[in-house]
């Protein structure tokens, strides 16, 4: 059996599953249940400044996308940080952490951008013996508006400066949590870096409203006639997540920063696809809040019996594992040439790879009248659409053109590996001596 | 004291008076807005769709599933209409295994085809229950067209020249309209009256006048028709049952299973109907498995179906079959009618085994008896009663591709005419293509 504990910049935990500062981490009821079900830790839901709490809408929350039979594709939320007393979650989590010793316990945090706030908060954590702090620079609804959260996030140099802020006044390792909704990951990253941040975390949530009620002609979630964006997770922004935490793994800059990978983690394989882009834990919260925490059978059981299958004996077997197969366009190999190939055994002919084509790509498909479809080897420029849209799996594949064979397409010979930087028609192109 | 299954004779009311609504209650019920789009979910959107070419009325299926699956089943609807105006009844009749599931890409891929018809029924019953009819008739043409036989064929005929302005009354020699859907289908593939209520559906087309209790030839010629109207359709149907050519075949007890069916139909408590204990269907169509399901629908303690050529021979569909196998009733294969025994009351049934011989089905040489009180005959309809001004093709009336028969200004479709299956989807399709057909001749408009 494959070793699934982790040690995230000093923070152990059983496996690597964390559930993400959120709903399901607000309370100590609900973490406790977590933790009895096999949770490796928790970001504890992110706490305020002394004070009031803050208030939520008494409204819906949530709203969502779903596939057919109301699978959920894609939750968006409104809910803003913990609106229960400061003094209370601290008990909590210092109890918690107390009787749940061997799990990771991280409290995210979210107070005003000044120096003393953060000192502040920072003192009262630490007495709970928590093992680390979550900066929430991510929230991108209501707290960003007040000049926290992502309106934090979205500024390189106050990432930087509260940073420093919490390392200076504290000996918790710190995670910084980062919004998607800017242009370039990897700035936010390297001011984090910079501030002295042990790891990141992404993504937090996207700015979205997820549908529109076409009879009252308002956003969904919809509170008293109005909606306002709310933030965006589930599976539906997996994609997104993964590329940004490659983009931090393979950057330069950032390489080896320590990242906890968030967004749409469903399954074991998604968690094993953020793991070998770098992250080093993964957390979750759409997934739960979905299916409930007996979900981390799954997720634990099935990371397990992956790795066992291919020899990865601890999670930083995985851990990074496709990184350096991350590059930038420019390198992609042009003399790469596939062809597309289309089982007939495995064809139910349902010409689905025919209209993608001939509507709407290269007319690199042919029809019979008994409705064969076959590959036109000299039209193929092998953009796997039709392997996309084929209902089929393995029905269509992608059959790369040995070395020496001539494509019929360009009536080129395949050659050595050449890119674009050494293309002749790239007018920058160095010559390839 | 009460009937049961097991009395003797041909008796009503074999059954609790609890079972009778559930026995002849839809076979399956609508499908749910939920369900409905679960179903639709698994719709490819074929390009080219096998399906739309396996429909006789060229329905749109993939377009109405798509249309289902994003929440419009009133959309859904007028495609279908705008192909088959008795799509809501097809759904429920057609042998979609041998026709849209059939041919279902997710067929061949998994066995289990989208359930088309059942979507269309969806659809359909969406639109039918508001009442709401989505079409309006073009300005009177001025041109007035008789169509003969309110069934399918002459239902999907008249609305289609409705639509286009002209004036249209349909004959039929029945009390209500509907043709076979409403006298010729089981009870429990269109329960609640639907029949009745498509055609006052339809009727909202309006420009269409039914004239119920007319029959060709005894009330009215075709001459007298070409005479009055500018042009003429023969949805006429089979009203002759082909006889089984044995002795004693009309003895007290047998009976032709369309007139069962029909009476099924019609009576206003199916409790009445009697039914004997042991029944014997003779026959391998649909019309031989309605009779005999319902007949155990009814109580019947035994009833087996006897064909005389080899399952696979059979019109009715594989579903069709072993939903009676599943009723409990009993088929047998191969063998065919000799003689009908019979003392008064019929008693029992002789069959000889049959196999392909050099001249065609030969007996075996080997026998069977079933006990039979009653005994359905359902082995085909055929044409009667036709104008013999007009040529046959063989059986039936004579058309070209267009309905139209030899005789100019007279056009026909439905099992009257040859050419594709006598189904109820058939016919519409002949009524409604005869019906563009003879708009063209109308208006000039066509070659």
């Amino acid at each position: 059996m494959a070793d699934l504990t982790t040690n995230f910049i000093g923070i152990k935990s059983p496996n690597p599953y964390w559930l993400a500062s959120a709903p399901p981490t607000d309370k100590e009821y609900n973490v406790v249940r977590a933790f009895k079900a096999g949770w490796g830790g928790v970001v504890w839901k992110t706490l305020g400044a002394e004070g009031p709490p803050v208030v939520n809408v008494n409204g819906p929350r949530y709203g969502a996308i779903w596939g057919a039979d109301r699978r959920l594709l894609g939750l968006n939320n409104i809910e803003l940080i913990t609106d229960r007393p400061l003094e209370v979650n601290l008990r909590e989590i210092k109890q918690v952490k107390r009787d749940w010793p061997d799990r990771a316990m991280v409290v995210s945090l979210m107070v005003p951008c000044d120096e003393e706030s953060w000192k502040a908060i920072l003192a009262r954590v630490e007495e709970t013996e928590a093992d680390g702090v979550e900066l929430n620079f991510g929230c991108p609804h209501g707290m960003s508006e007040r000049g926290m959260g992502s309106a934090v996030g979205q500024v390189p140099e106050y990432i930087e400066m509260v940073t420093r802020w919490v390392k200076q006044h504290s000996r918790m390792p710190c995670i910084v949590k980062l919004t998607p909704n800017i242009t370039d990951i990897r700035k936010p990253a390297e001011a984090a870096k910079r501030g002295g941040a042990d790891a990141v975390s992404l993504i937090n949530t996207i700015n979205s409203i997820t549908s529109v009620n076409l009879d009252t002609f308002s956003p969904e979630p919809m509170i008293d006639g109005k909606g306002a964006h709310g933030g965006y997770c589930g599976p539906a922004v997996k994609p997104i997540a993964l590329n940004m935490v490659a983009e931090i793994a393979r950057s330069p800059e950032t390489a080896g920063l320590p990242i906890s990978g968030i967004g749409g983690v469903t399954t074991w394989r998604d968690a094993a696809e953020f793991l070998s882009l770098g992250a080093g834990t993964v957390q979750v919260c759409t997934a739960a809040m979905t299916y409930g925490f007996g979900i981390i059978k799954e997720l634990t059981a099935g990371l397990s019996l992956y790795m066992d299958q291919k020899g990865f004996t601890s999670v930083d077997d995985v851990v990074g594992r496709a990184v350096p197969n991350v590059t930038d366009w420019q390198y992609l190999n042009l003399n790469h040439v596939t062809k597309a190939r289309i089982d007939q055994d495995l064809c139910i002919q349902c010409g689905r790879c025919f209209a993608a084509c001939e509507d709407t790509s290269h007319q690199a498909i042919s029809m019979s009248s008994d409705r064969v479809f076959e590959v036109i080897d000299a039209e193929c420029v092998a953009c796997n659409l039709c392997v996309n849209v084929c209902p089929v799996q393995d029905c269509i594949t992608m059959e790369t053109l040995p070395k020496g064979a001539t494509d019929p397409r360009t009536g080129e010979v395949v050659g050595d590996y050449a890119n674009w930087t050494t293309h002749p028609n790239n007018p920058m192109a160095k010559a390839a001596e | 004291m009460s009937n049961s299954p097991t009395t003797p004779g041909i008796v009503p009311a074999r059954l609790h008076p609890e079972d009778y609504p559930r026995h002849f209650d839809d076979l399956y019920p609508d499908f749910d807005p939920h369900e409905a789009r679960v179903a639709a979910d698994r719709c490819y959107f074929c390009h080219d769709a096998p399906c739309i070419t396996a429909c006789p009325t060229e329905i749109d299926i993939p377009l109405f599933i798509r249309q289902i699956q994003n929440g419009q089943p009133e959309a859904a609807a007028k495609t279908i209409f705008d192909q088959n105006i008795l799509g809501g009844m097809c759904a429920r009749v057609c042998p979609t295994e041998t026709l849209c599931e059939g041919a279902c890409v997710r067929e061949a891929a998994e066995g289990k085809p989208v359930e088309i018809g059942r979507l269309q029924r969806y659809a359909t019953e969406t639109l039918i229950a508001k009442g709401a009819h989505p079409y309006q008739r073009a300005a009177s043409s001025g041109k007035r067209v008789a169509v003969v036989g309110a069934g399918p064929a002459g239902l999907a005929c008249a609305h289609r020249l409705a639509m286009h302005g002209h004036e249209v009354t349909v004959f039929d020699a029945r009390e209500k309209p509907g043709g076979l859907n409403e006298y010729g289908i089981a009870a429990y593939k269109t329960a609640h009256g639907f029949a009745a209520a498509e055609v006052d559906w339809l009727m909202q087309i309006g420009g269409i006048e039914l004239r119920q209790g007319w029959r060709l030839g005894s009330d009215g010629t075709l001459g007298d028709l070409k005479a009055e109207f500018d042009a003429v359709f023969l949805g006429i149907g089979l009203a002759g049952v082909n006889a089984l050519g044995i002795a004693q075949e009309d003895a007290p007890g047998a009976r032709d299973a369309v007139d069962f069916i029909a009476e099924l139909r019609q009576t206003p408590d199916v409790s009445t109907v009697p039914i004997g204990r042991h029944v014997v269907v003779i026959g391998g169509g649909m019309t031989a498995v309605d009779a005999a399901v319902q007949s155990r629908l009814l109580g019947a303690e035994h009833v087996t179906m006897v064909y005389r050529r080899g399952r696979e021979d059979m019109s009715a569909s594989d579903y069709e079959l072993s939903h009676a196998a599943n009723e409990g009733v009993k088929i047998i294969t191969n063998a065919m009618p000799v003689a009908i025994h019979a003392n008064g009351a019929l008693r029992e049934i002789e069959f000889a085994y049959t196999h392909a011989g050099e001249t065609g089905l030969e007996p075996t040489g080997e026998t069977f008896r079933l006990k039979a009180d009653q005994v359905f005959k359902a082995i085909g309809q055929m044409l009667e009663g036709a104008p013999e001004e007009l040529a046959l093709d063989g059986r039936k009336l004579a058309v070209d591709s267009e309905g139209r028969t030899s005789l100019e200004g007279v056009w026909a479709g439905g099992d009257c005419t040859g050419g594709g299956e006598d189904l109820t989807v058939t016919a519409v399709a002949q009524g409604r293509d005869a019906a563009m057909s003879i708009h063209a001749y109308l208006t000039g408009t066509g070659g």
